[in-house]
């Protein structure tokens, strides 16, 4: 690197030239090859910073409102007259994975929905850095794993709350910290790619919430176990990221007694509907970024 | 001579419709060059293709000898580039848009804090330097996405219709911004529908029509090759402007009849007015000018630019 010089060196109207030299298109190029999914990454955390108190205050009111409200108020009900229904746990740690699992797809529900088609349509943001040597993957990345990262700061609040509740009996329970950022993705990136496919926004978004979002939040066996729904509802929970995160957080934060053939089933599970999610993401940047 | 750009048949489809229809075109390095055409005429997508982020349906392009498709990340190093619309990062301050847009060329930011402000000294912003960029008019904005754009010192700068929209003041500080540019050596690529920048800009232009070159040259060989060197206007009302043509036949080498006034395509203007009052003609508003990239326009296409 060459010395800097103070900014008042440089010329004020530009017209001789600077002293300052920026590196070769070579090298440019060669950096953003390797690390341009981490520079994208750095500019959406820079937006969110913007956002940030509003990010904090939601990772840690959402929290402590629902387990004093279904933790603590509703528990006062449903722990005197349903022994044993919950695994020997109290209701509070019954339910506390299953509200931090959901708190990370409301999350994903929002951070991969408008920004996406703010980024294609409404103010464009994917296309500055679309004419940079950033690749359209490395884009889509980027804004992953700024999410990412917010999944797990906003996981670890909740979890830390959640142990101040004492609700998470077991050693292993930060694991779910872990967890609800795994279904965040498994249920975001999905849903990404279908907001990169939308050109024309009519509401689907609403209707996502209203009618997905929503739907898988009720019947996942987040309030009360699945197999007390009949079975006519119960696909919604198989089918749902959001249950086979909350029963895998169940086994980290009280051992949950579950057929460890059930538990590697809900990794493949999530695992394997983030990495379809993120195939078709890819996808759809390139196509459309590229036409 | 050493071209940093070479395009040889470049073609783009959009399904059925060809936006680009076969051009070739080099520009060495150093040249203000531009792409003169009406709204549609293939200019963004040529630029789109230039730039390394749209895909030709066939023929060649080289930007600094590298092959877009396969060099994308190589070749978008090279360029700064304006768009036609801007995308700025409007939830971040004025500097920061800066920082963050040099951050995607891996430059440090010991380099990227100074060079921001010097380059908000350049776009004339240092005191909008903290700014939301909502704040900012659209003038500002555009001279914020050029200060973007040069933030990797770019040897050559893309620029889609930079001054569409904006006032006649804002677009003459642009332009003497523009101006210092090609002083430095930066090569600049336009597009336009203004002929009036067209020919204050460009040392040399294509003029494009549905996605074909008519013409090649400097503004003023174009003029000299497809038009006379002054031109008389006249108004003789819409309806006597149709019907008017045959009184007129014989004076000035040429004639258009346009809806709201005739042309008459002379050397000397004031020659040709004499002679039209002279065969006791009264137009309603007469007037000579010097030819314009818009008669060669309109001559090549039977087309004016600006509808």
């Amino acid at each position: 690197m060459t010395e800097q010089p103070s900014p008042s060196v440089a010329d004020a109207g530009g017209r001789g030239p600077s002293v300052l030299r920026a590196h070769s298109p070579a090298v440019s190029a060669a950096r953003a090859r390797r690390w341009g999914a981490f520079y994208y990454a750095e500019q959406v955390l820079r937006v969110m910073k913007s956002y940030g108190w509003t990010i904090v205050m939601y990772g840690v009111g959402q929290p402590v409102a629902y387990l004093f409200a279904m933790g603590v108020g509703l528990a006062t009900l449903v722990d005197t007259s349903s022994e044993g229904v919950f695994g020997g746990v109290s209701y509070l740690a019954f339910i506390a994975p299953a509200l931090l699992i959901s708190a990370a797809v409301m999350t994903a529900a929002n951070e991969f929905t408008f920004p996406v088609m703010d980024g294609f349509k409404w103010r464009r943001v994917y296309y500055g850095p679309h004419a940079s040597p950033l690749t359209p993957e490395q884009i889509a990345a980027g804004h992953i794993m700024a999410v990412t990262l917010r999944f797990l700061l906003q996981s670890a609040i909740y979890f830390a709350v959640v142990a101040l509740f004492g609700a998470s009996p077991s050693g292993w329970g930060w694991v779910s910290v872990l967890v609800a950022t795994l279904a965040g993705l498994s249920f975001g990136l999905p849903l990404m790619a279908y907001a990169a496919s939308i050109k024309e926004d009519k509401g689907q978004f609403a209707m996502v919430m209203r009618f997905i979002v929503t739907p898988l939040f009720l019947f996942s066996g987040t309030f009360f176990p699945l197999d007390s729904l009949p079975l006519v509802v119960r696909w919604i929970g198989w089918i749902s990221p959001i249950w086979h995160g909350t029963e895998l957080g169940r086994v980290f934060s009280y051992g949950y007694d579950e057929s460890p053939l059930l538990t590697m089933l809900h990794i493949v599970f999530l695992v394997g509907l983030a990495v379809a999610g993120w195939l078709l993401t890819k996808r759809q940047f390139v196509r459309r970024l590229g036409q | 001579m050493q071209y940093v750009i070479t395009a040889e048949n470049l073609t783009k489809t959009y399904g059925d419709v060809t936006a680009v229809d076969g051009i070739s075109f080099s520009v060495p390095a150093g040249e203000a060059f531009g792409l003169l055409g009406p709204n549609g005429a293939g200019k963004s997508t040529t630029m789109k293709m230039i730039g390394g982020v749209s895909q030709r349906t066939s023929g060649s392009l080289s930007i600094m000898g590298l092959d877009p498709e396969s060099h994308g990340p190589e070749v978008r190093a090279h360029l700064g580039v304006v768009p036609q619309q801007d995308n700025l990062d409007e939830e971040l301050r004025v500097r920061d848009n800066l920082l963050v847009y040099g951050r995607y060329f891996g430059l440090p930011m010991s380099y990227l804090r100074p060079k921001a402000d010097e380059l908000l000294e350049f776009a004339q912003l240092t005191d909008k330097a903290k700014s939301k960029v909502d704040a900012l008019s659209g003038g500002m904005k555009r001279r914020l996405t050029i200060a973007r754009s040069l933030i990797n010192e770019p040897r050559i700068l893309l620029l889609d219709e930079p001054t569409t929209g904006l006032d006649p003041q804002a677009r003459h500080i642009l332009w003497d911004r523009l101006f210092r540019l090609k002083e430095q050596g930066v090569t600049l690529i336009l597009t336009t529908h203004y002929m009036d920048e067209a020919e204050q800009l460009c040392d040399r232009l294509i003029v494009v029509d549905k996605g074909r070159i008519m013409a090649e040259g400097s503004p003023a060989s174009l003029i000299r090759e497809y038009s006379t060197r002054e031109v008389l206007e006249l108004r003789f009302g819409s309806e006597r402007n149709a019907t008017i043509g045959a009184e007129l036949e014989g004076i000035g080498e040429r004639l258009e009849t346009l809806p709201d006034r005739v042309l008459i395509y002379a050397h000397d203007g004031e020659a040709a007015l004499e002679q039209v009052s002279a065969r006791g003609l009264r137009p309603v508003t007469s007037l000579v000018r010097r030819s314009s990239l818009e008669d060669v326009f309109l001559r090549l296409t039977g087309r004016s630019l600006v509808d």
